[in-house]
């Protein structure tokens, strides 16, 4: 088999593995990464919410947010590891076109 | 480490995405230089590695989570200028996508994760397993301590950036209008748990690809490399 085949698959298996991400913090209740808080998370910390921070915190609205479906917040683990997989699968479907697109445009053709 | 929106004030998104675009213009140019249409498929697989270790968030129990980048093993093997276009189209697929990261921290999220982080782990790599065997222990080894250090070193300016903004953003009664916690706690907040854990996994990470590439791929550690 190709090498790039091989990696493919290491890709894939990364893909269906990926869940563990989202199930290992859950487990040892970490929370969010460290300056990547949310409102409510923040409000705790700080005891408010930097004015700044609420008027660009809600410039852009990702569709799949989290790596999740949109009002899937609530759905249970199972179904946001399933979520977290097509999440997986829809980001590195794109970044790889958009890969390609860039390398076509910045290769040498002919070797 | 990916800084979300509102956490840097716009003069901070501005700056980095005004040292950020001559960087990708380098990035651009030199790639075209040396990048051969069959090593393509190796940055889309570079990217796509980034992307998804990314998602392998590793909790500190009761704490918070950090995760791999895998930008220093697309260094080690496309070389950092390619690493820095694949790790951006990883990272901005991630902000626009899926709000991982902001889309005005674009610019400052890849200066430390497509541009400090695969720049410091390819020389440290370089620097550790030069004259090395490609089949040498010490190449694994060099790896590893390469994706150690670049995590922890990117983690450092991001702790940085997040430090200054509420010297530089306040209201005039002292509250913060952006990321809230200064220097002294930003800084150790971030460095501390790259050093303690996030730094071993992309090391990890690195390593075991790098040990794998050796037994089956061997010469993609010898030349494929598309920029120096």
């Amino acid at each position: 088999m190709k090498l790039t085949a091989k990696l493919w698959i290491g890709i894939a298996i990364l893909i269906v593995l990926s869940p563990l991400g989202l199930l290992l913090p859950e487990h040892f209740k970490a929370g969010s990464a460290w300056g990547e808080w949310g409102a409510d998370e923040m409000r705790e910390l700080v005891g408010y919410i930097p004015k700044g921070l609420t008027k660009l915190s809600g410039l852009w609205q990702a569709p799949l947010p989290d790596y999740a479906f949109k009002g899937w917040e609530e759905k249970g683990l199972p179904l946001l590891s399933f979520a977290y997989i097509i999440s997986a699968v829809i980001g590195i479907v794109v970044v790889v076109l958009l890969a390609l697109i860039i390398g076509k445009i910045l290769s040498k053709k002919g070797d | 480490m990916h800084i979300p929106d509102g956490y840097l004030g716009p003069g901070t998104c501005g700056f980095f995405y005004l040292v950020m675009l001559p960087i990708w213009t380098a990035a651009s140019r030199i790639v075209k230089k040396t990048l051969k249409s069959r090593q393509v498929p190796m940055l889309a697989i570079g990217a796509a590695f980034s992307f998804v270790i990314m998602m392998f968030n590793v909790p500190i129990p009761g704490g918070s989570t950090g995760h791999a980048t895998g930008g220093v093993l697309v260094a080690i093997l496309l070389g950092p200028w390619a690493a820095c276009i694949a790790v951006t189209v990883a990272l901005v697929i991630q902000a626009l996508l899926f709000g991982d990261g902001g889309i005005t921290a674009i610019g400052a999220n890849c200066f430390n994760m497509a541009f400090v982080l695969p720049f410091v782990g390819y020389y440290i790599y370089k620097m550790i397993s030069y004259n090395a065997a490609v089949n040498s222990k010490r190449r694994v080894i060099a790896s590893g301590v390469a994706a150690c250090i670049a995590l922890n070193i990117a983690a450092l300016f991001t702790g940085i950036e997040f430090g200054l903004q509420p010297l530089l953003y306040h209201t005039a009664g002292g509250q913060a209008l952006y990321s809230p916690y200064g220097l002294n706690v930003a800084v150790p907040a971030m460095a501390l748990e790259h050093l303690f854990l996030f730094g071993w996994v992309e090391a990890l990470v690195t390593a075991l690809v790098v040990k794998y590439l050796q037994k089956h791929s061997p010469e993609l550690l010898e030349e494929s490399e598309v920029s120096r």
